[in-house]
């Protein structure tokens, strides 16, 4: 039998020296889903992600990740200077072992996939456009086919039109290959388009989840106006009201 | 090897964007020999009768053994501080409190003129080789030491995270991180050492040696031999030219590509 794929997260606390960052964290993430986690800025959601990757060592609490691999894909591109677009995304198939040539046609597969161009492969990300970067980040993030994708604001320096296409090509892979994603965002549009839930991290005394909500509509189906309507109740919520500190005084 | 060859294969453009350099050369030659015209030929004798002299010397086999042992002493030191500046470097970079209690050290090194040091090593170790070998070491080490402490120093948090959330094995993170970067600052710094050498290497000859191209500037200037002396010049600038820009900028260019 197939050994079930999750991530749990129990009680889990963190502070740096004597400041408390997050308290009792609880929530679950299972194959094939979306969560998102959203909160101001400064809340300590990337101290979260980075504790659920294995960046940062645990202090407090459990977790428990039985997904087979994972990646990550950072807010900034962070590409190695130093190599051009092909041997940066080949990095994480080179990791696991997997031989230079072999892996270097699933890099080329999945650039072009992503929307780079043949002649881009082989430039030095100094002469890549922010979004260009972006582009190869998922696609070094992608290419090595982790179970489980971990997201830190990916989208946030994007244009409308970038975002929307990485984000449709992410939907795919959801659906094709069964991702799971523990994204995190301040941006709820983002959050309601991708997620199948979504848990609100307040800043306010210490880092814990508030609320969460749950969206059982099939991702494709969600069009703008589910989107802006959600967004819309969403913003009407007490919770978030109280989480972004949204009300005008 | 692929390396190499590439080298090779981009040598030719290399040398055509040289014109511009070639240009100002002559134009140099040029105001020389107006200077000479202006001040006659004991004070600077023109570019002709120097390249004539320039030439007369170096076929005098006495030259060439001078500037083999100038150049052996310059390329001995040099090593010497490559090894060492880049090992201890890199060391105090990888340790907070080696790279402070490093830093008023190297001020000093980098402060005291090379005369001051001549002068104690010809106390030190008299006329002979090791003076003028330690002068240059003790010249060019401060050069590569801070090369290859601000290298391993300047690592980037972000670039590590993202090694380490790919599982990069030690010997990735090693040759595809750590290397590069380091590579990137210690590289110009050896440059600067090499061309610190050279100019060292002459001054403690002149001083203190009596074989080796200073050791000859040393004799045309008792001599009052303006035309030799500016010949031995050239040599040394035109060694220098050679080893620049024929051996280290392809080599960089190639190895910077990546640089903005």
């Amino acid at each position: 039998m197939e050994r079930l794929e999750q991530l749990l997260v129990k009680d889990v606390s963190h502070s740096f020296g004597f400041k408390e960052i997050l308290k009792n964290i609880n929530f679950e993430l299972k194959k094939g889903q979306v969560v998102s986690i959203v909160g101001p800025s400064g809340g300590g959601k990337t101290t979260l992600l980075h504790l659920c990757a294995k960046l940062l060592s645990l202090e407090e609490g459990q977790i428990q990740n039985s997904f087979k691999s994972s990646a990550f894909a950072f807010q900034e591109a962070r590409l190695l200077p130093w190599k051009n677009v092909l041997d940066n995304i080949c990095l994480g198939l080179l990791a696991k072992g997997i031989k230079k040539d072999k892996a270097k046609e699933l890099a080329k597969q999945i650039a072009l996939k992503f929307g780079l161009e043949e002649e881009d492969l082989s430039k030095f990300p100094k002469d890549l456009s922010g979004g260009m970067k972006q582009r190869v980040s998922f696609a070094r993030a992608l290419v090595v086919k982790p179970s489980l994708l971990f997201l830190d604001e990916p989208f946030s320096a994007l244009d409308i039109g970038l975002k929307k296409e990485l984000q449709n090509l992410l939907m795919q892979t959801i659906k094709e290959e069964q991702l799971s994603i523990l994204f995190i965002t301040h941006d709820l549009m983002e959050a309601i388009k991708l997620s199948d839930e979504i848990l609100v991290l307040k800043a306010e005394p210490l880092g814990h989840i508030v609320k969460s909500f749950k969206f059982d509509k099939k991702r494709e189906l969600r069009d703008d106006s589910f989107v802006y309507e959600q967004t819309a109740k969403l913003l009407k919520d007490d919770y978030i009201i109280n989480t972004f500190e949204l009300e005008f005084k | 090897m692929k390396f190499i060859l590439k080298l090779i294969k981009d040598f030719p453009s290399y040398i055509w964007s040289g014109w511009g350099s070639l240009a100002s050369i002559f134009l140099f030659l040029a105001l020389w020999d107006f200077g000479n015209q202006l001040y006659g030929n004991l004070v600077l004798p023109n570019p002709k009768e120097t390249i004539s002299t320039l030439i007369a010397i170096i076929l005098e086999q006495e030259t060439a053994t001078n500037i083999i042992i100038t150049i052996k002493r310059a390329f001995i030191g040099f090593f010497i501080s490559l090894i060492f500046g880049s090992f201890l470097g890199l060391l105090a970079g990888l340790f907070v409190t080696a790279s402070m209690m490093s830093r008023p050290i190297v001020t000093i090194l980098v402060g005291m003129p090379p005369i001051a040091w001549i002068v104690l090593a010809m106390i030190w170790f008299g006329m002979s080789d090791m003076t003028v070998i330690f002068t240059v070491v003790i010249a060019s080490f401060p050069i590569v030491f801070i090369g290859a402490l601000q290298g391993t120093r300047t690592l980037e948090g972000n670039l590590k995270e993202m090694a380490d959330s790919f599982n990069l094995p030690f010997k990735m993170k090693i040759l595809d991180l750590y290397f590069p970067h380091i590579f990137s600052y210690v590289f110009p710094a050896w440059i600067s050492a090499l061309g610190m050498s050279w100019k060292i290497v002459v001054m403690a000859e002149l001083l203190s040696s009596n074989e080796g191209i200073g050791a000859s500037l040393a004799i045309a200037r008792s001599q009052l031999d303006t035309a030799t002396a500016l010949a031995l010049v050239l040599i040394m600038i035109g060694s220098l030219l050679l080893i620049e820009y024929l051996i280290l900028e392809p080599i960089k260019r190639e190895v910077e590509q990546w640089r903005d």
